[in-house]
């Protein structure tokens, strides 16, 4: 079985040869690492999906490396919008500054009366293991290297839903720039998480919290109403008019 | 000069940032990877706290628990404190916003926060966050770290310690990505840099990671390590994966059966009878199972969402129609450096450590499950705080460039040496070797063999190097390194083996299948300075 792998040296695919039979991703570059190229380099950790390492792309799908198993003629890539370090390790300290910019942790911690339903609310969001995954998927990081994010956004949400939090609204007025009304809603983020979560939704949550504490879209505030008038003449209130 | 240096960023090292700050030091977290990449994540089943959320409970019976399974090894003195201070523990993180798994009983806080069984309590103990526990509670503490602007220093590799007349005065990194040395000054420095069950290389639960990189710095800056012997191998690692299937299965009343379907052990018994229950199974030829059908799938995703997943993944079974096929590997280790009441190492002032890393005798001879997260947010805090005192009357003097001149020269000259075998393979060797000989059931006549073996690969050492000559984002240079750091604890594991003629918690010896009390004490050891 034969698989290509996106090379930062000389920016071109390499081909590598593997046994056949089943076999994970990471196990593969691993076995290339030890018996074929010791110069091919990617990161890894756990082994079991959890500790959100090794993320590449698959064939241009974002995919954690020791849970996807290899098929013919896969292309390996790194993940986009990170920069490249070499090979498949990219640097993620950018994207990690993004959960600084969206202030995501307890603003105001309180004591609550926690039930099951409550742990059921962010059970999900809180399986992120930030292997930056959704980060990588989504297409507005190609107009706009700012934005919150995906897997940031969750957080975020997460935090501003949890009962202990007496404080949601700074964390609400948090994402407001370059954040929740940035996000196209494409989806893609939920499509390439591998722990199951939606940052698509959890960004529209997000959305109807941020109308409650008086926010709104502002492209959709430019857009629609332009910017307001108090001129006299045309159909606004003229306060020469007499009566 | 920064007060506290705290080197590894896994829940430990985040927790001992957290106290060290809020003491009022200046930080800095160093780690080779990014910190919420660390073993901590793997941690499922749950942290020890007598809460008696579900059914009554003692911090006396915590206590007694911890201190049988320790088979006499631990100080009880430690366990006293780790216990008492775990219903607090848990307050703590509740109040940084963990989010556990709760139970509908219209209480308040850390009342609210559900908890189960694990092997070997005597009550419903551990509390936990579905079987995600350990990654929940290392993401809350990073978030909190960010919002107390604790500083970071990723990609950074630990070479050693810089030590002055026994007093540390910081340490030397490789920068990961430019390959340079690096030196850091510090008043007080943390250890927190994990476990070396990854010398067990495929054959443990661990990270490729767990090598053991500060205990075996601890000892080459001429610091104590003690209870080396003692490796606990779970009993449900996936079978060909050797992936983790949390111990919690078998506390929600998993079975585990052999192949003619018949169960041979009480699954609730602690983890080092159980490994050696399925171990004798195996031997005999038989292949072993884990049986959770009988949870049914509702119970199952509801409880265990990522061991189903795992099981699928990696072993083609659903757990929910199939048997789970399992072997013990090698999963926690026991000892460690050695450390004195304050968590300061013996044999190196101002220089803490704390989680697995350390031997602060909680464990002894066996762990129970749901005590090492307690252990590394519990005294992960204590760390932080001795390290703060520490750092308040040590000398602000920094050391000079020797050690870090000394290290520059020593990766200077892995580059240009050519070498001629390739490590990878001894790698895969050592692991084999360990869990063949040196593992769940251990022999004299074995482990005599081992370290003929080991002594073999270190002189064999000399000879190898790393192919890859980039000077940046090296990951062959840093393999190497981890496996120079595996090869030198390998015989401090085996000739503590050696010594301790007798049986005691996860130590099993044939021809010596009992306690005897002759060794109810540790094995300590430490290099002598050559000057």
């Amino acid at each position: 079985m034969q698989i290509k792998i996106l090379r930062s040296k000389t920016n071109t695919h390499q081909l590598y040869t593997l046994p056949a039979g089943e076999i994970p991703l990471l196990n593969a570059l691993t076995y290339i690492k030890e018996t074929q190229d010791a110069t091919l380099t990617f990161s890894a950790g756990c082994r079991a999906s959890v500790c959100g390492t090794c993320a590449v792309r698959v064939n241009g799908r974002e995919e954690l490396s020791c849970s996807y198993k290899v098929k013919p003629g896969d292309i390996i890539e790194p993940l986009q919008y990170h920069p490249v370090l070499r090979d498949l390790k990219v640097d993620k300290s950018k994207a990690k500054e993004t959960l600084l910019n969206a202030t995501s942790w307890l603003q105001e911690p309180k004591e609550a009366s926690l039930t099951h339903n409550d742990e059921r609310l962010t059970e999900k969001q809180t399986d992120c293991i930030l292997c930056d995954s959704c980060y990588s998927a989504c297409p507005v990081y190609a107009v706009n290297p700012d934005f919150l994010g995906p897997f940031a956004l969750t957080r975020a949400y997460r935090y501003s839903v949890d009962k202990r939090e007496n404080d949601a609204k700074t964390i609400i007025d948090n994402v407001q720039s370059n954040g929740v009304w940035d996000c196209t809603l494409c989806g893609e983020c939920t499509a390439v998480c591998p722990k199951g979560i939606d940052p698509k939704m959890d960004i529209t949550m997000l959305r109807g919290e941020s109308v409650k504490h008086g926010h709104s879209d502002p492209s959709f505030a430019t857009q629609s109403f332009g910017t307001p008038d108090f001129g006299g003449g045309g159909f606004g209130f003229d306060p020469n008019a007499g009566f | 000069m920064i007060d506290v240096l705290i080197i590894g960023a896994g829940g430990a090292g985040l927790t001992a940032a957290l106290s060290a700050k809020e003491a009022g030091a200046s930080v800095l977290v160093v780690g080779k990877t990014y910190p919420t990449n660390s073993q901590t994540s793997m941690a499922q089943g749950g942290i020890n706290a007598t809460l008696g959320n579900v059914g009554e409970d003692h911090v006396s019976s915590h206590i007694a628990d911890t201190v049988k399974s320790a088979h006499g090894l631990c100080d009880e003195d430690m366990v006293r404190k780790m216990c008492a201070d775990a219903p607090e523990t848990i307050e703590w993180l509740e109040g940084l916003g963990v989010p556990f798994s709760r139970l509908d009983n219209g209480k308040s806080g850390k009342e609210t926060v559900a908890q189960r069984q694990m092997g070997g309590a005597s009550a419903k103990r551990a509390c936990y966050a579905q079987d995600y526990t350990g990654l929940k509670i290392l993401h809350t503490l990073y978030d909190t770290c960010l919002k107390e602007n604790i500083d970071f220093l990723d990609e950074h590799y630990l070479l050693n310690l810089i030590i002055k007349d026994g007093v540390s005065k910081g340490a030397t990194f490789l920068d990961i990505r430019t390959g340079e040395v690096k030196q850091i000054d510090a008043k007080s420095v943390v250890m927190a840099t994990g476990g070396y069950a990854s010398l067990y290389h495929g054959f443990t639960t661990n990270a490729y990671g767990s090598t053991g990189d500060g205990v075996a710095a601890v000892l080459r800056a001429g610091g104590a390590v003690s209870d080396m012997e003692f490796i606990q191998f779970h009993p449900t690692a996936l079978k060909h994966s050797a992936i983790l299937i949390s111990e919690a299965a078998r506390g929600e009343g998993g079975y585990l059966v052999n192949e003619s379907g018949k169960r041979f052990v009480d699954e609730l018994k602690p983890r080092d009878e159980v490994a050696r229950a399925i171990f004798a199974q195996i031997k005999e030829g038989q292949r072993v199972f884990l049986d959770v059908r009988h949870l049914g799938e509702e119970k199952l995703m509801e409880l265990l969402p990522q061991e189903v997943e795992l099981c699928r993944l990696h072993e083609h079974a659903d757990p929910i129609t199939e048997l789970i096929p399992i072997k013990p590997v090698a999963h926690y280790t026991m000892g460690g450096i050695d450390v004195d009441y304050a968590l300061e190492i013996n044999g190196i002032k101002g220089c803490f450590a704390v989680g697995e890393c350390s031997n602060a005798k909680v464990h002894g001879a066996n762990r129970l499950g749901g005590n090492s997260l307690l252990e590394i947010i519990a005294f992960g805090r204590f760390a932080g705080e001795n390290a703060y005192k520490h750092s308040i009357y040590a000398s602000s003097k920094p050391a000079d460039t020797t050690q870090q001149d000394k290290d520059s020269a020593e990766i200077k000259t892995l580059f240009s040496q050519e070498n001629t075998i390739n490590f990878y393979p001894y790698r895969e060797m050592l692991g084999n070797l360990f869990y063949e000989k040196v593992g769940i059931v251990r022999e004299n006549d074995q482990l005599h063999s081992a370290l003929k073996e080991v002594i073999e690969m270190q002189i064999a050492q000399k000879t190898m190097g790393i192919s890859d000559k980039n000077q940046t984002n090296n990951q062959n240079l840093i393999d190497f390194l981890e496996f120079k750091n595996a090869l030198l604890l390998a015989p401090t594991i085996i000739s503590a083996a050696t010594a301790r003629d007798e049986s005691r918690g996860a130590h099993y010896k044939v021809d010596f299948e009992n306690e005897n009390d002759a060794f109810k004490q540790h094995i300590v050891l430490q290099w002598k300075r050559e000057d």
